[in-house]
Parts: C-alpha cells; structure tokens; sequence
C-alpha cells in the first residue's frame, strides 16, 4: 500500500515550489485579470453613459431613502458626493431618450428625426436584454435551484472614522463602507430582507475564510486590493468602481451552488456589527509567531508532529515553519526524484482535464483581448460616424442660409438627408456596442474563473504534498524504531531510556499514522470537489458560451439590418445622381 | 460630374457616330512608375478620341507625368483669368516616396477627372495649351515644362507689375495711405464670405470622412484577430459548442475583408470628391484673388489716367511745349486703363457664369458621392448582417441538448 500510494504521490513537483513560497502568490493573476477589467470599464464608461450597463439589480435602487435598518454612521456632510454617482447613473439607465438628447444637441430643424431616432432605440430591444441580464447578474446561470434565490446588491458608499487615537493625523484613518442589501427565500438566513455595513477589509477577510473552508471549490476571486494612498481611496471614480466590483463579487459568491450557502457568507451578509470571521494575520506576524516556536521544535521539544486536525489545514497559511520547511524539502524530493509516476487511471484523467484548462485559459486571454479591441473599433467608427454627422447637419445649415441658387437648396437637402442618416448610424453602432460588451464579457468572466480553478487545483496540490510529507516522515520514523528495536535487543535486559524513547517514539508514530490519514481523507475530498467543479465549470461554460454566441449574433443582426435600412433609404433618394453617371 | 473614364462635352452623343456632333474624349490610364528612389516617378497614359478638327486624328496617345499636368494648369490658370480653373490633386512630397497602390490610384482618378472637367468647358476646351498637352510628343512636352519653371514663367510686364506692387505697398505704409482698394460690391462681398466659411466647413466633413475610411480599416483589422482568436478558442473546446466557435470566427473574417474593401470603396468615392470640393473652393480663391488684382489695376491706372489728364490740361492751359509728349502718354495710359477695366470687367462677367456652372456641378458631384455612400454602407451592413444570421440556425441546434 505505502509503495503504491508513494508512486502515485510523487506526481506534481512544480507546483508545490510555487505554493510554499511565502510571498502572497495571488497578485501576479490578479493584475492581470484586473488590467482587462479595468480596461474594459474605462472603454465602456468614458464615451456614454448608456454605453456602460452594470449588472446590478434593479429592485434595490435609489437607496437613498431605503428603510432598511443599518448601523452605519448617518449621512455626513461627505456622503453626498459619493452617493450622487449610483442613484443618478442608474436613472439615466432607465430613461435612455433623456440621456441621448443631452449628448447629441440637434439643430431645431432635426427634431423629427431625433423622435424617430429615440423611437429606434427604445425599439432596438436593448431594454429587453437589460432585463436579462439584471437577472442574469442577480443568479447568472450557476443557480442549480432556481427556486431559491439570493439576490444582494452593494451601494452607498460612505467614509467613516478609524476610531483609534493611534493616527498620528488628526482624522486621519478613514476608510469607506458600502451598504450591502440581500432579499433572498433561502431558509437558512431566516428573513427576507436585510442589510449590513461592511468595509473592503471585511470582504477580504470572508474572501480568506471562504478560501480555507472550502478548498477544491472553484471559488469566485474577490476584488484586488490595490494598495494605494488613502487620497485615492476617497476618489469618487474609484470608490464607484470598487462598488461595482463588490456587487460583482458577491453576486457570484451568491451564484455558487455551495458557497451561496456557507455559514461565512451568510454571517457576513447579515449579522450586524463587526464582522465575526477570524481575521487573517499578515505573513510577517505569522511568520514571527512560527520563528518563535521552532528552536523549541528543532530540539524536539514541542509541537514537531503534526497533529491531525493541523494537517487537513496547508502548511502555507499557518504559523509551523518546522512543517512548512518539512513539506518544502518534500517538494524539493518531489521533484528531484525523477522516479516515474505509475499510470493510475483516475489522476491520468485528472493530468488530461488539467491540461486542457490550461489551453482553454490560454485562449480565453487571446479572445477576450481581441473582444476588447473589436468592441473599441465598434466603438470608434460609432464615434466618428457621429462626428461625420455633425460635420454635414453644420454644412448643410450653412447652404441653407446662404443659398442663393437652386442648386445649392438641392445640396443643402441632400446633404441633410446624409447628417441625418449619419447620426442616426452612429447612434445604433454605440447602442450595439453596449449590448455586445454585456455579451462579450462572459469571456471576462470566465477567464477570471480561471483564477479560482488554479487555486483549487493548488489546493489540491498542497493536500497532496502535505500526505507525502507526512509519508516519508513516517517511513523515517519507521526505519529509526527498526534501528533502535535492533540496537536494544543486544543489550540484555533493555536500557532504560531506550525502553522509554521507544515509547515515545511509538506515541510519535502513532500520531503520525492518525495525521497522515486525516490528510489522505482530506486529499480525496478535495480531489472530489475539484471533480464535481470540473464537471460544473464544464457544463455551464457550455451553457453561458452558446447563450453568448447566441446574444452577440443576434444583436448584431438586429443592428446591422437597422443600419442597413437607414443607408438604403437615403440609396434611394440620391438614385437618381447615380444614373446620370453614363 | 465625376466619371471614371470618359466624359463628353456637352453633347450626350455616344462616340461612335463621330460624324454629327463635335466631341472630345479624355481618359488617363495606366500609371506605371519609372526611375529609380529619389528621382522615381509616375507616368500616365493619355488618351485622347475626338472628331475635333483641330486636333491630329481620331485617336491619339501620349504619355505625360505630373508636372505636366501642373504645367497645364499653370497655363490655363494665366491665361483664363475669370474661371475656376480645375484643381489637382496635392503635390505630396512625403507619399510620392511610398507610392502605395491606393495613393497611385486615387492621384490618377483626380487627374482624369481634371483633364475631363477641362476638356467639358466651354472656354477651356477650345485652349491651345490643352491641344498641346493632348498631342505632343514627349520631348516637346518636356521643353514647354523647363521653359515656364519659376520665376521665368513670369513675363516682363508680369515682372514690372510684381515690382509697382510692391513700390505702392512700401508708399502706401510709408505715406500712411489706406489698404488697398476693395470693390465695394455687396453680393460680391457675401460670395467671398460664403466661399472662405465654405471651405472651412468643408474641409472639416472631408476630415471626418477620412477618419472615417481608417476606421472601417480598424474594425477589419479586429474582426480579423478576433475571428483568429476565436477559432483557436473553438478548436481548445471542441465538440459542437468547438463548431461553432469555428463558424462563428470564420465569419468574422470574412466581414473583416468587407470592412477593408469598403474602406477601399469610402476612400475612392466619398472622401475623394469631398477632398476635390474642397481643392475646387480653392480654385475660387484663387480666382478671387486675380479678381482683386484686376480691380486694383483698374483703380490704379484709372486713377494715373486722371492725373495724367489733369496735368495734360495744365500743360495745354500753359502751352507748353511738352503737350505733344503728354498727350502720346495720356493715350497710352489711357488705353491701358481701359484694357484692365476690360479685363477686370470679363472677370466679372465669367465668375459669374462660373458660379451658377460651380454649384450646379457641386450639387451633382456630392449627389453622386453620397449615392456611392450610403449604398456602400448598405450593402456592408447587409453583408454584416447575412453573415451573422447565416449562424443562427447551428447555434439553436446546438442548444437542445447533446453533449
């Protein structure tokens, strides 16, 4: 059994390297995930409002007089300026016609088009589409139970005091809140409506607990830290993009069919107060408290065997450096051994799958790259169509107010027929192009998936390495009772202190044997959460791709035609220019 | 009206029945570059098919350059003062260099265009520096171009008229006179304020519809990366959903090379007669400005005229003996005076045939770009949209169920 299980287990080598390092090892795949991300939002946000659409739930709007209880600090005198960013985007959400007319200012002889224009767009069906996706965001396709729903929404950003005569700056530890609302039926939160203050640092905190909790499970990365100065912090733009990702985060948490019922995310959305999650200390603190215990460790004194329920947890979070060292030097063996794996069926399987989330990540970057440029170009040609537009309507004015001679009223006509359809283009290409972000960014957020896929399988990894460890402890500490059996039976009637370092090296062995099949027991439970999650990301990746494929087609289409009418409409009206073309 | 090819004048007579009515038919072709780096240039053939008896046969070839047609226009533009003169297109030193296939093409379109719009005007047509340009041989071509460059292509009366030009400026500041004498005409006043905001507005739509043929450019582009990246997604999936990723990527390249020959299409027909428009505004301007120097002539020498009046009476009054003299000079100047009130007033008369002539050709040069337009733009969009719809039905059978 142990020759088996050692085969099988010296599989793996690298990755055990890059898990024990003891920097934070999340920020490299999260910069880059969040450049896309923010890249995104900056494309979608910078031209028109109506060309950003966020996925937030409608039902919990306008908070700004919503009576839900809450113990936030009451509205200072700084609240306003954040609070007027949310309500009013969305209103301008609702109410596309208001919006355009302030964007685009008509010369008074171009109102009738500007009706027909709004006409088109409130036809164009992207109020339809909002609405699929309002729900789409609120239980995106994950929900297993339909039935059942948690529906959460974050807003009302407010600064709030750092209570602590610690600052050396009078007020100076501020930092934000956000009111995060939930209406769900789920029978485990016990009320249907609900809502609580918390603060980034409490979202990191549940993100932590959720990681160690519940290890295998492709678990939806929280937003970046972004360690910046507390000045940017208070900037309205960042606090609003921060918001929207929060809302993002937790929607997704609350679209897992596992997570969205852990007792972390429940308390975290409901009770009141602080927070009542374990804090996570800072590497340095835990590395301090682990400098501190191992002298004792090394001279065998304390706490050198790993204890059962200590090895179901990763050595790397924790405060053992004497484990942590242990499980490196494995890895190291690990890799250096260079002994074939035997081919075992179910981790050949495992090999394959991996492999191939790793292709598909690959091209999940291309393609969501060239997403973003395709939606930019889109963008650009709505733009410069728009201008082009403008340019004739002044054009056209002119030659009309100065127009002496027929021909040039014949000009000025034609050429209005031209602005006209030019702005009317332009509208349409921005109108779709909004839609084909929503669309387009199911490959965002998939790729961001890709995120908790590595950390899962990593925790698979670290499960796996920590068994190993605790393998090869065992068999050296196997070999020394041999040696130490063999050496007392020369003596005749036994030493004392050997007879009692045999005792104690039984006890050792016998901890060791219980440690190491708790963490056996553990391994395959992550390696069954990683099974059923593949088969999950499998399935409703399918799902959200061909729904993806479907919406980008078919508003495309639906745009395209609009475009194509506008165009041969005014076809028809120059045709006559053609013809005289012998 | 631009065309391709060929335009008639005047007459709507096809050319094959040459006997009946007069016509004269120009097309250039065939740009070919000859030399080599710096010094490479482009030439073109000349055809030329008329029944006009003034020229050498019914068909007639020659092969000219650039600088020939400037040397034509130059020509044209001193001796038909009064009409607009048709523009070129730009000289481009930096562009020359890299001689792109679409650069050679738009130039030799703007040069059939230029030497038709010549051939169908009613005055130009009948000039002999145009026969010239149609007929002769190369070497004589090349001599009539190095006779007229620079300074030297200005005639000895030209060069004393620069001269008193500047004399007059330099008293005129010296002696603290008022600027120069305008006409004081107000149709003619509004004409010149409508013409210099024409070309503003102009050249701001001709702006715009550059950009917007590099955007059409652009979204080829990313369609065509896109379509790459998500073929190779499809491939990476597999199965239906893998297909369809597949279609749905090779759709998107072939939209791609629409995008591109639409931008072609953009290029060639709508923002080139804009940019035409507005190189015609200023012709214009050009024409205003002989305008201007005419009227300024006339006044002067009107004005020297009287003088040399006044001081002949004195004379007469005196009975000098100088009468004689002045008398001759008062003639001269006199008949002088009257020749730039002559020229002046043909300018005027001529740019107000010109104009009528201007806008009606404007208003069916921009007819037919924005005919070109806006069907070049429907039939992309319709092409866009047949592509994407073309999916449709393998996406709805991917979606009943079969993994």
């Amino acid at each position: 059994m142990m020759g088996s299980e050692n085969q099988q287990l010296l599989e793996e080598p690298h990755e055990e390297m890059e898990n024990l390092a003891l920097d934070g090892d999340d920020l490299s795949h999260a910069k880059s995930y969040s450049d896309y991300r923010s890249a995104m939002s900056s494309i979608s946000e910078s031209y028109h409002p109506l060309s950003s659409p966020r996925s937030s739930s409608p039902a919990l709007n306008n908070n700004n007089n919503n009576t839900i209880n809450n113990n936030s600090s009451s509205s200072s005198g700084y609240s306003d300026p954040l609070l007027s960013s949310s309500p009013s985007y969305r209103d301008l959400r609702k109410n596309p016609s208001v919006s355009d007319h302030a964007f685009l200012d008509p010369p008074s002889y171009a109102d009738p088009f500007d009706e027909a224009a709004a006409a088109a767009a409130a036809n164009g069906g992207s109020d339809g589409h909002d609405d699929a996706i309002d729900a789409g965001s609120e239980s995106e396709s994950f929900s297993s139970s339909a039935a059942e729903f948690l529906k959460i929404s974050v807003s009302s950003p407010l600064k709030e005091q750092e209570n602590s005569s610690n600052s050396l700056v009078p007020g100076g530890n501020t930092y934000v809140t956000y009111l995060i609302e939930t209406r769900t039926n789920m029978p485990e939160f016990g009320a249907a409506a609900f809502g609580v203050r918390r603060r980034f640092r409490d979202v990191v905190t549940l993100a932590d607990r959720l990681a160690e909790a519940y290890r295998g499970f492709f678990i939806p990365p929280r937003p970046d830290k972004n360690v910046v100065e507390s000045q940017v912090m208070q900037k309205q733009e960042f606090v609003e993009q921060r918001r929207v990702a929060l809302e993002k985060y937790l929607c997704r948490l609350a679209a897992h069919p596992v997570i969205r019922k852990s007792d972390e995310l429940r308390v975290f959305l409901q009770v009141q107060g602080k927070l009542p999650l374990p804090v996570t200390t800072d590497v340095a603190s835990r590395m301090l408290d682990g400098a501190v215990k191992l002298p004792r460790q090394l001279f065998g004194e304390q706490g050198s065997v790993v204890a059962p329920h200590e090895a179901v947890q990763p050595a790397k979070g924790g405060r053992d450096l004497l484990r942590i060292f242990k499980e490196l030097k494995q890895a190291v063996v690990n890799d250096w051994s260079g002994a074939r794996p035997a081919v075992v069926e179910e981790d050949k399987e495992f090999m394959e799958k991996k492999e191939k989330i790793q292709d598909l990540e690959q091209q999940l970057s291309t393609t969501s790259q060239q997403a973003e440029a395709l939606v930019k170009a889109q963008q650009d040609m709505g733009e410069t169509m728009g201008e082009l537009g403008l340019a004739f309507i002044k054009l056209t004015k002119f030659e009309t107010e100065e127009a002496v001679y027929n021909s040039q009223r014949i000009r000025a006509a034609d050429t209005r027929s031209v602005a006209t359809a030019a702005v009317k283009a332009s509208r349409f290409y921005r109108e779709s192009n909004a839609q084909t972000v929503k669309h387009l960014d199911t490959l965002h957020e998939y790729l961001g998936l890709m995120l908790a896929v590595h950390s899962a399988f990593s925790d698979r990894s670290s499960a796996l390495l920590t068994v190993q460890t605790l393998s090869s402890e065992l068999s050296s500490l196997h070999s020394r009772a041999e040696k130490l059996d063999a050496a007392s039976s020369k003596i005749f009637g036994g030493d004392k202190s050997r007879v009692r370092k045999m005792e104690e090296l039984r006890e050792t062995i016998r901890v060791t044997e219980d440690a190491k099949s708790c963490a056996l027991k553990e391994y395959e439970r992550i390696k069954e959460n990683n099974r059923n999650e593949l088969e999950r990301l499998d399935r409703e990746r399918r799902d959200d791709f061909l729904s993806m494929l479907k919406g980008f087609v078919i508003n495309q289409v639906g745009y395209a035609e609009k475009i194509a009418n506008v165009w041969a409409k005014v076809a028809e009206e120059m045709s006559s220019y053609g013809k005289e073309n012998i | 009206m631009i065309s391709t090819q060929r335009s008639l004048s005047g007459s709507s007579q096809s050319p094959r029945s040459p006997s009946s009515q007069p016509f004269l038919s120009v097309s250039v072709t065939d740009p070919v570059k000859l030399g080599n780096g710096v010094q490479a240039y482009i030439s073109y053939r000349v055809i030329t098919k008329t029944n006009l008896p003034e020229y050498q046969g019914p068909e007639k070839i020659v092969i000219r350059r650039y600088s020939d047609f400037v040397w034509l226009r130059d020509r044209l533009a001193e001796k038909y003062k009064g009409i607009f003169i048709p523009p070129l297109p730009e000289k481009s030193a930096v562009e020359k260099f890299r001689f792109s296939v679409e650069f050679i093409e738009m130039r030799r379109q703007a040069l059939d265009v230029f030497v038709n719009r010549i051939a169908s005007h009613p005055e130009l047509k009948q000039s002999e520096d145009l026969r010239t340009f149609l007929q002769e041989d190369e070497e004589t071509m090349e001599r009539a171009r190095s006779l007229e460059i620079g300074i030297f292509k200005k005639k000895p009366a030209d060069l004393m008229q620069i001269f008193k030009d500047v004399q007059s400026k330099v008293s005129d500041v010296v002696l603290g006179k008022e600027k120069p004498v305008e006409e004081s005409n107000p149709e003619y006043e509004k004409l010149k304020h409508y013409i210099f905001e024409l070309e503003d507005h102009l050249a701001e739509a001709q702006k715009q519809a550059f950009r917007l043929v590099k955007r059409h450019k652009e979204l080829g582009q990313s369609l065509a990366d896109f379509g790459k990246a998500v073929k190779l997604l499809g491939a990476c999936e597999g199965n239906s959903l893998g297909k369809a990723f597949s279609d749905l990527g090779t759709k998107s390249e072939l939209l791609s090379i629409k995008l591109q020959k639409e931008a072609h299409n953009l290029l060639m027909n709508f923002e080139e007669p804009l940019k035409d428009y507005v190189r015609a505004v200023q012709s214009i301007k050009a024409t205003m400005a002989d305008r201007a120097n005419a009227f300024k002539q006339q006044c002067e020498l009107a004005e020297a005229t009287k003088l040399k009046e006044i001081n002949l009476d004195k004379l007469m009054l005196i009975r000098s003996d100088r009468v004689g003299e002045a008398e001759f000079e008062y003639k001269e100047l006199k008949a002088e005076s009257e020749e730039a009130t002559r020229r002046f007033e043909l300018i005027v008369k001529l740019m107000n045939e010109e104009i009528v002539r201007f806008q009606e050709q404007k208003t069916s040069d921009m007819g037919l770009a924005f005919h070109e337009f806006a069907k070049g733009q429907a039939k992309l969009a319709n092409d866009i949209a047949d592509a994407w719809r073309s999916l449709l039905p393998k996406l709805e059978v991917c979606s009943s169920p079969d993994k």
